[in-house]
């Protein structure tokens, strides 16, 4: 059994009342870090867990916070992204619907850290019911005198605002989600400067991950050494997991960093295995924008180690055979289902939520779905998988913000493992419309494309 | 003491751009050290306007490769970055024209803008002062296009009583905006939706009619946002341009004529070498639309003489320096035999009743209202 730290009280009855919360010893960090701590000193705790961000690129939490520029004068803020679009990815859904007042408590001592006293949840606009389950939760909090001016004696001030996006995947990227915020078109702005020199309004901002801020609860709760110890090297304390797709028990799991995939979809713990008696054909671990992996590289690494569901060991062989933890999306596909269908969906979302602002990104994604339509229709031509590399290759890491590369990579992994896949749909026009291609090999042992 | 006046002495940054070394301000965007050393370095740029704040960093056409950050951290960037919005480092070696990598992203660049355009240049009236047309002249690919799908249309579109906007051809650098944002007190056109949907238009029909949204016209490096008082009227290359100026309430009235005969045919801003607005006076030249569009006749202004030819046109000499022509195939075809000729449109339309060829001078609107009388 794992260790929870976000989730072990989200089965009590009414949690996500201020009441119960408290009762079950909610706010103490608030209470620990403005009675006992400095601003400094919450930093550092969180420099020394190791907390990892959790929205997909998991760059250090303690790091990144103190790059943040702190000229005189000049108010500086906290902005929660919860504008979680990734398809495949539902993790922060559960802990604000649930647990909201973790998130609000995890505000309130990270914004104590960083010197916020106005800080911002930005949602995005299709979880409109979870504005309210937050806004209820800002008020008990603040009638209980966990926000507003002097909380606790302490002389620091804080207000919490939530505000819903429009419903555009883009506006999830840290300076397009601020563009948003201060009222504009959601166009991610071109860095540098970063947002943690100018960001909201031109001051310095940090953007987090709705879980990265509730992380930081159990951290000042236990310490940030005492988190640190959870977890394999430096893929320290607990992760949210959103597993959907062809398994039995779908649904967001919290684990500790220390099982291997196999134990992940396999276990009745968590996913409970394939749905129906299936066979695994492939997974995206980490939200629909990275890599895909087949079968056989999923569960165990190109070197033949047993993959673990850590940072490293996800990504372990870079993106010739491994991916990435991202936000923690983790789809499973089992043999019935038809990659290049499911790469076609992908340029399908991908091409519809472009901002349109650089070109790559704005005329590659058309392309690539143009593509994948005729491929999936059995329109398709040999050279027009060679056409499909290509054009994913001038996208990737020619664009102003990581949505380019976000659509180029599953295409790019779609063609790298599942080449023989696309192959048969071309050679195959009438079949492919009937039927699917099947397992193949594809949970055979190893055979590393490189 | 001697601290002090070091500091406030600038330092110079020194940056290395395809082997050749200039010493700059901090601050300065690689794209600007470039240009300051000359053309043979120079990135193209297709948003990126020097005299837009804000600007660039969208075309992605003036990437280029970072081989060692700074003299304190010579680590290479990863990617490659957008020369217009990435400053110097002291000890910066950037690689330009002389890095493979780049080239091919720009290859990419180009494919990609090229893919919805719909290449209509001969009756642009953009043609030969186009940027699009000279970044796929010089840094395209060769072959024949790959994309086989259809091209995106737009409906043409009246933006106020003096431009008509061609959002097929746009490229959606967003100078037209940043110029509506940085030169009118009211923006009412803007960028609607998003992705490859994505249009420049204004928010419900509304006109454009400031006084200065002629200059949307000028910064335009497309044919997207056209002269109407100029469109379909002639070929840049067949105008001549000549300075002149005028006394000007609203601006600096210092313009280029472009002249066919004693015709005025349009009126423009000055351009520097780099197709942009020049500065006189330590300020942008931009000019006011009375200028532009209403004094078009040569008792307005007082003309200072031929300009000087900015690199980036058609009609500059030697701009297209070792174009390999044609081979012509026709003698070897006929074998040596005169091609016969089945029409002469000229005599069959009645259209065109003035054999241009035959002319002594260039042709004007005089020449054929004689014609017709």
């Amino acid at each position: 059994m794992g260790r929870k730290l976000l989730l072990d009280k989200a089965h009590i009855e009414n949690i996500r009342l201020y009441d119960v919360y408290r009762r079950e010893g909610g706010y103490r960090s608030v209470e620990k870090a403005l009675k006992s701590m400095s601003p400094d000193g919450v930093t550092d705790e969180v420099k020394k867990s190791g907390l990892r961000g959790r929205g997909g690129a998991g760059f250090p939490t303690g790091m990144k916070w103190s790059f943040l520029a702190k000229p005189e004068g000049v108010p500086r803020y906290l902005v929660v992204n919860a504008d979680e679009s990734e398809p495949g990815t539902f993790k922060d859904r559960y802990l604000m619907e649930f647990i909201p007042h973790l998130l609000i408590e995890g505000m309130i001592v990270s914004s104590y850290a960083l010197g916020s006293n106005r800080s911002y949840i930005y949602i995005r606009g299709e979880y409109a019911w979870i504005v309210n389950i937050l806004e209820q939760a800002i008020a008990e909090a603040k009638n209980n005198g966990w926000l507003g001016k002097n909380i606790l004696g302490s002389g620091f001030d804080c207000e919490i605002y939530v505000q819903r996006g429009a419903g555009a995947y883009i506006c999830g990227e840290e300076t397009a989600l601020l563009e948003s915020l201060e009222g504009k078109r959601g166009n991610p702005r071109i860095k540098p400067p970063f947002p943690a020199v100018k960001g909201l309004w031109g001051c310095p901002t940090v953007v987090n991950n709705v879980e990265s801020i509730a992380a930081v609860v159990p951290i000042i709760n236990e310490g940030g050494e005492e988190y640190a110890k959870i977890g394999i090297g430096k893929s320290t304390g607990t992760k949210l997991i959103s597993a959907c797709g062809n398994i039995n028990k779908p649904g967001v799991y919290e684990i500790d960093m220390t099982i291997s995939v196999e134990e992940f979809l396999y276990s009745d713990e968590y996913c409970g295995g394939i749905a129906n008696g299936k066979k695994l054909k492939a997974c995206i671990p980490g939200g629909s924008s990275v890599p895909i992996l087949p079968a056989n590289l999923l569960l165990k690494t190109a070197k033949g180690e047993t993959r673990m569901m850590t940072y490293e060991s996800l990504a372990d062989g870079g993106f010739a055979t491994g991916s990435m933890m991202g936000s923690g999306g983790f789809i499973v596909l089992d043999e019935t289902q038809c990659v290049v269908r499911h790469t076609y969906t992908l340029a399908r979302f991908y091409r519809h939520e472009s901002c349109g602002q650089c070109t790559p990104c704005r005329e590659g994604t058309p392309w690539l779905e143009n593509l994948l339509y005729k491929l999936e229709y059995g329109k398709g031509k040999m050279s027009d998988i060679d056409l499909l590399w290509n054009v994913q290759k001038n996208i990737e890491g020619n664009t102003i913000c990581p949505l380019g590369d976000a659509a180029a990579w599953p295409v790019a992994a779609a063609i790298r493992h599942f080449r023989d896949e696309f192959e048969w749909h071309v050679n195959n026009p009438e079949e492919c419309l009937k039927k699917n291609y099947g397992l193949a090999g594809y949970a055979d042992p190893i055979n590393v494309p490189v | 003491m001697a601290e002090e006046i070091k500091k406030e002495a600038p330092k110079l940054f020194k940056v290395t751009i395809d082997n050749k070394t200039i010493e700059v301000p901090p601050g300065t965007t690689i794209l600007n050290a470039a240009r300051m050393i000359g053309v043979e370095v120079a990135p193209p740029a297709m948003c990126y306007y020097s005299k837009l704040e804000e600007s660039g960093g969208r075309c992605r056409s003036c990437l280029v490769e970072v081989a060692a950050g700074s003299t304190a951290d010579p680590r290479p960037m990863p990617k490659l970055v957008a020369s217009c919005r990435t400053t110097v480092m002291d000890g910066m070696v950037v690689n330009n024209y002389s890095s493979e990598r780049v080239l091919d992203a720009r290859k990419g660049v180009v494919e990609f803008l090229l893919v919805n355009h719909p290449l209509d240049c001969p009756i642009c009236d953009q043609a030969g002062e186009c940027y699009l047309q000279d970044f796929s002249y010089e840094h395209g690919k060769t072959a024949a296009s790959r994309y086989e799908f259809k091209k995106r249309i737009f409906e043409l579109e009246d933006i106020g009583p003096y431009i008509k906007l061609h959002m097929t051809r746009c490229i959606l650098c967003y100078r037209c905006v940043l110029v509506a944002d940085q030169l009118t007190e009211k923006r009412v056109h803007g960028v609607l939706k998003r992705g490859d949907h994505a249009e420049i238009s204004t928010y419900i029909s509304k006109a454009i009619d400031n006084d200065f949204s002629g200059n949307m016209i000028d910064v335009c490096p497309v044919g997207a946002l056209t002269d109407r008082t100029f469109r379909f009227k002639n070929r840049v290359w067949f105008t001549k341009p000549v300075d002149a100026h005028r006394d000007c309430d609203k601006c600096c009235g210092k313009v280029t004529l472009w002249q066919r005969g004693e015709e005025v045919m349009r009126v423009t801003s000055r351009k520097d070498p780099w197709a942009e607005v020049q500065t006189i006076d330590g300020k942008p030249a931009w000019i006011c639309n009375d200028c532009r569009f209403h004094k078009k006749k040569i008792n307005d202004w007082v003309i200072e003489g031929p300009t000087v030819i900015s690199r980036h046109s058609v009609i500059a000499q030697g701009h297209y320096e070792g174009m390999i022509k044609p081979k012509e195939t026709l003698p070897e075809v006929m074998g040596g035999r005169d091609p016969k000729l089945l029409m002469d449109i000229r005599k069959v339309s009645g259209v065109n009743s003035v054999d241009i060829s035959q002319l002594p001078g260039p042709a004007t609107s005089e020449t054929f209202k004689k014609k017709e009388q």
